[in-house]
């Protein structure tokens, strides 16, 4: 079987839309324009049925009631929405938020904000396995503590946090729990109620959706969870989220969930199965390769990598047809190695050298195979040109070597 | 990012990739970088007794920029005295390798690796420094 080029790695960034969720959505750019809000006339009320079913869709993943997802513009809206709106809404409660150094930038960039205007953070360290525990959370929990926001699957290394240990805690001190659910939801399972949620952010382009679209699940009883609105406007969604309903866009997450939750159980078999081979070959060709994050607590589709004395950016040119992200400087404009790999203790040297890779529903076979032979070739042809990996073969130790900070 | 077509040549036939044995006398080797900045080069000149390069290697942790900025240092010193090879400016490499503004660095530290090993060579033959380059190892 031959091989298309490029291949696409990069399932944690984005996923391509399934042609079943087109499908679904391709009506309701034209026929089917109404506004979801307009109650007086048939295009309205074909809108918001649609809207209706979606919404249905997407709670049944977790275990919801469809009236508990608020529509936003995204998980970044939907992070941003939980923190100040809970932040805003319970100021007389408390000014404390527990969360973690590696939370997704939209959650500690909101975070920082509330720090603006008067709010206390606790940022959690995670241990080397990236992973933040209950007992972590406990520990940063005050009298003043009004949320704890930690999210269900890491981004960049897909470590699957405790999330329903973290949760119990939470409901037990009477303190709101909210998860960034972006990575998670369609891909493990989560249930809001088995796992003590009461707020949790989600995105359709991570499950084969369409950009643009997400959604914020509010708990609407034991407790109810009430939130101060970012955006106002006419009053859709509760009150919550004014705007109009971006109707083609909900009817294709709502597919992309359907779709997620009738095909978790086989994919997560098949992407695990891809991703333990791919692991294997790498760890049995190459000398040196270290696993970012913790082994086995991991969602399937990924597989974060640091290839020592090799430097990301020129790893990901040796393997310019496979589009993967690299934790390396040079790649992002900020020119600063990955913030949570430093934070998980990897120290800026592998952090450099990381990559991460992502598989998904469209991941073949054939295309792992193609890109974990090639890795291999590059990876030993950049140790032969790299000084560092000279220097330990001549048995220098890197970490005595004064070197020059520029 | 898009590279350059000299950067991607370079990085995929360097030239002049290796070492040479830094214990010998007519051999400056400069090491600078850090691994913690992303990017080490190590660069080396054998320098025969008329004091023209003979022989340039390098080995570079880093980007394809640093790379390729190692690599053409080495093309470009071979041939040259210690004296020329002293006046070879990062803006140079800048020019040959089109490198975009956030790739300067590269060409930054190709400069003070060559700067840090004509330095070497001149120590080990009881010769004053030039400026304040120096190599780690």
């Amino acid at each position: 079987m031959s091989i298309q080029l490029p291949i696409y790695m990069d399932y944690q960034a984005t996923t391509p839309l399934d042609p079943r969720v087109l499908e679904e959505m391709l009506p309701y750019f034209n026929e089917k324009f109404g506004n979801a809000a307009s109650r007086n006339h048939s295009y309205g009320w074909e809108a918001e049925k649609a809207v209706d079913i979606a919404r249905e869709k997407l709670a049944n993943v977790i275990g919801a009631d469809p009236r508990e997802i608020i529509f936003t513009s995204g998980a970044t809206e939907s992070d941003n929405m939980a923190l100040k709106g809970v932040a805003e809404m319970y100021k007389s409660k408390g000014k404390h938020i527990v969360t973690s150094m590696i939370e997704h930038k939209a959650i500690i960039d909101s975070a920082k904000r509330l720090e603006t205007w008067g709010y206390d953070v606790t940022y959690i360290e995670p241990p080397e396995d990236g992973i933040t525990t209950a007992e972590m959370v406990e520990d940063a929990i005050r009298e003043d503590t009004i949320l704890v926001s930690i999210m269900a699957v890491n981004n960049e290394i897909g470590v699957i946090n405790p999330i329903r240990e973290i949760g119990q805690l939470c409901r037990s001190k009477g303190i709101l729990f909210h998860t960034d659910g972006t990575q998670g939801y369609g891909k493990i399972p989560i249930d809001v109620n088995e796992d003590f949620i009461d707020l949790m952010s989600i995105t359709a382009h991570k499950i084969y959706g369409p950009k643009g679209v997400g959604a914020l699940y509010v708990r609407r009883r034991k407790p109810r969870v009430r939130l101060a609105a970012l955006i106002d406007g006419g009053g859709h969604e509760r009150g919550m989220r004014s705007g109009t309903l971006n109707v083609s866009g909900i009817v294709g997450f709502g597919k992309a969930a359907e779709l997620c939750q009738q095909e978790m159980a086989e994919e997560a078999i098949r992407l695990s199965n891809m991703r333990d081979k791919f692991k294997a070959t790498m760890m049995e060709s190459l000398e040196e390769v270290h696993v970012n994050g913790h082994e086995t607590k991991r969602i399937p589709g990924n597989l974060n990598l640091s290839f020592p004395y090799v430097e990301g950016e020129s790893l990901i040119m040796g393997i310019k047809d496979v589009a993967v992200s690299s934790g390396s400087a040079c790649t992002s404009a900020s020119l600063e190695p990955s913030y949570v790999l430093k934070a998980m203790g990897r120290g800026d040297e592998l952090a450099h050298s990381s990559i991460r890779f992502g598989f998904g529903r469209f991941t073949t076979q054939e295309e792992v195979d193609y890109v974990a032979e090639k890795l291999v070739d590059v990876v030993n042809r950049l140790r032969e040109m790299s000084p560092l990996y000279e220097m330990v073969k001549e048995g220098i130790d890197l970490s005595t070597v004064e070197w020059a900070h520029h | 990012m898009a590279y350059s077509d000299k950067v991607v040549d370079h990085y995929n036939n360097p030239r002049n990739v290796g070492s040479l044995d830094k214990k010998d006398g007519s051999v400056g080797t400069g090491v600078v970088g850090a691994p913690e900045c992303g990017d080490v080069m190590k660069l080396q000149v054998k320098v025969s007794e008329e004091g023209v390069i003979e022989d340039a290697k390098f080995k570079t942790f880093g980007c394809g920029s640093a790379i390729a900025s190692s690599s053409l240092a080495t093309e470009w010193l071979k041939g040259k005295t210690v004296d020329e090879a002293q006046e070879i400016k990062n803006t140079q490499i800048v020019e040959e390798l089109n490198l975009p503004p956030v790739k300067i660095h590269c060409s930054v530290l190709a400069e003070d690796a060559i700067k840090a090993a004509l330095n070497d060579y001149r120590e080990k033959n009881g010769q004053p420094a030039v400026g304040d380059s120096r190599s780690a190892v």
